[in-house]
């Protein structure tokens, strides 16, 4: 009898033992340091923020921003060694893994909005961009207007193909509208005629112009459908302790000059494996945000 | 899991302005009714012609018919989606190419037409078999009449041959509503779409696809109900396809 309460006694000390463990540490900390390792989402063709290089390993702005994480978290946790496992995700993806802990960053170029921060986290944002279109010079589309009763292309789903959507109605444009599966397609409409002008994000049409077979063919336009609307790192939602790690990280990281340094060298430079140059500059938005970091979804807040 | 369910997201308005997210649903749905109805009437005309053919005496309509099943039934469905919506145009002549290009509904009649032919060879394939199911003295006393071919085929092969197959070709219809959801690769938002697009702006991901599912089982079930009463309604007794 005296043996089985020692049990029992040993039993509760070792229980109230990992309870004041567990308060110390919970989610996805807790996850890391069980397991000694982080799981980033990468996409393999968001360039240049999280893409494959020619050895099939994902590199891009986003990606770095990640691993600077990475490198906060194992300082936060105070562990030597932190193993980094990558993950592919696509827009189909990105949630269903997130919900079920298999990534616990996604490192890419995904749109904060109120919308989806009733399902996710995002982190201070690492860009911000605003809906364009791209046209074939010789089309001379200088204005929204100028893209009245014509046959226009956006990727579905996307929030750039609401804005067109809406300013169809609006403008009374009456333009055609066709929904493309993906970035590439809708630009290979605008290659072979099909349509005049694809709708987008300006960074990604700059990246696939830069990488098309004759980018002097194409110009993006100055009017823009949308205010410009932040991208942030996607994390998991109510997990405040980890959320405050990341967020210190990547305000330190923008704060210091070495965001500005990394917006360079992904936006500025030739970047691998093609050595496109997206001469993209940094706008003035973005480089507020940097001096104030925030992870605020709302487009307003980034003048 | 950390996932937030709501499944109120449906009643909920959608970002394009047309009503809630279960009317984008419903609006894919109805464009999948649409583009699957028109590609089986295509498949199946065309199917039976080029399943008749296979079994003619006449060695050019036999090649002809082997050669047509044997294009579009080895070759995916996608890629030959990718080809007739992308690669066709570009092949044609310049003015020809852009009318194509240019043509309004593009998406939905390349689709359509696309997976008809697609389902035809194998809607084709299964006639042929039917109709070498019947047993040959059929055909002989039919001859033996004086009906000619046409009239054998007419009066006496296809009814039977149609009779057996019904059972398949229900599943071959199955297939084709199925396969309308490959039509979004060339940018038809058909049911997979709209829950795609559901899923890009609300992130409710698994709400999405999973009304999604349950409205593709739901035709389904209409589909295969009423292919059993048309089974019913044409059996004849004493043969297998009867009672």
């Amino acid at each position: 009898m005296r043996n089985f309460r020692s049990i029992g006694l040993a039993l509760v000390a070792t229980f109230a033992v990992s309870q004041a463990g567990a308060e110390e540490l919970t989610g996805t900390l807790k996850n890391i340091k069980d397991t000694g390792a982080i799981t980033l989402g990468f996409r393999d063709s968001s360039i240049p923020f999280s893409y494959l290089d020619d050895n099939q390993k994902p590199i891009g702005f986003a990606m770095d921003i990640c691993y600077k994480i990475v490198d906060a978290v194992k300082k936060e946790l105070k562990l030597d060694k932190l193993e980094v496992k990558l993950n592919p995700v696509t827009s189909a993806t990105r949630i269903p893994l997130m919900a079920n802990g298999t990534i616990d960053l996604e490192c890419g170029s995904t749109t904060n909005n109120a919308e989806r921060q009733k399902q996710v986290a995002f982190t201070n944002t690492h860009f911000l961009t605003a809906s364009r279109y791209v046209f074939k010079k010789a089309s001379g589309l200088k204005s929204i207007d100028d893209l009245k009763g014509k046959t226009v292309v956006s990727t579905a789903g996307t929030t750039n193909i609401k804005q067109l959507t809406e300013a169809n109605v609006e403008k009374k444009l009456g333009a055609n509208i066709i929904p493309a599966k993906d970035h590439a397609e809708a630009f290979l409409m605008v290659e072979t005629d099909r349509a005049v002008a694809f709708v987008m994000d300006d960074i990604l049409l700059a990246s696939l112009v830069a990488g098309s077979k004759s980018p002097g063919d194409y110009v993006i336009s100055k009017d823009a459908f949308s205010k410009p609307e932040p991208y942030g790192i996607m994390l998991r939602k109510d997990d405040a302790p980890f959320k405050k790690v990341v967020d210190a990280a990547t305000a330190a990281l923008y704060t210091s000059g070495e965001g500005q340094k990394l917006y360079d060298k992904w936006f500025t430079q030739k970047i691998p494996p093609k050595g496109l140059n997206l001469n993209t500059p940094i706008s003035d938005e973005l480089k507020h945000e940097f001096a104030k970091p925030s992870d605020s979804p709302n487009p307003d807040d980034y003048k | 899991m950390n996932y937030h369910w709501n499944w109120g997201i449906f009643f909920q308005p959608n970002p394009m302005g047309t009503g809630t997210y279960l009317d984008m649903l419903l609006s894919g749905l109805v464009l999948t009714l649409e583009t699957g109805a028109l590609a089986w009437i295509i498949a199946l005309i065309t199917g039976s012609i080029v399943g008749v053919m296979r079994t003619l005496p006449s060695k050019g309509a036999n090649w002809f018919g082997f050669a047509y099943v044997e294009f579009f039934r080895n070759m995916p469905l996608l890629v030959q989606l990718f080809l007739w919506f992308f690669v066709l145009p570009e092949l044609l002549p310049n003015s020809a190419g852009l009318w194509l290009k240019q043509l309004p509904n593009a998406p939905f009649w390349t689709a359509a037409i696309g997976i008809g032919f697609f389902m035809s060879a194998r809607v084709a394939v299964q006639l042929q078999a039917g109709i070498g199911s019947l047993p040959r003295g059929q055909k002989m006393a039919a001859t033996a009449l004086g009906l000619t071919t046409v009239q054998v085929y007419r009066y006496v092969l296809l009814p039977m041959a149609f009779r057996i197959i019904l059972p398949p070709l229900t599943s071959e219809f199955l297939n084709t509503i199925k396969n309308t959801a490959v039509a979004i690769t060339i940018g038809l938002l058909e049911l997979t779409g709209e829950a795609r697009s559901m899923q890009e702006f609300s992130f409710q991901v698994f709400e999405a696809f999973t009304a999604a599912t349950l409205l593709y089982l739901l035709v389904n079930a209409v589909v295969v109900t009423a292919m059993r009463f048309l089974e019913r309604y044409v059996a004849i007794p004493g043969y297998i396809t009867g009672k």
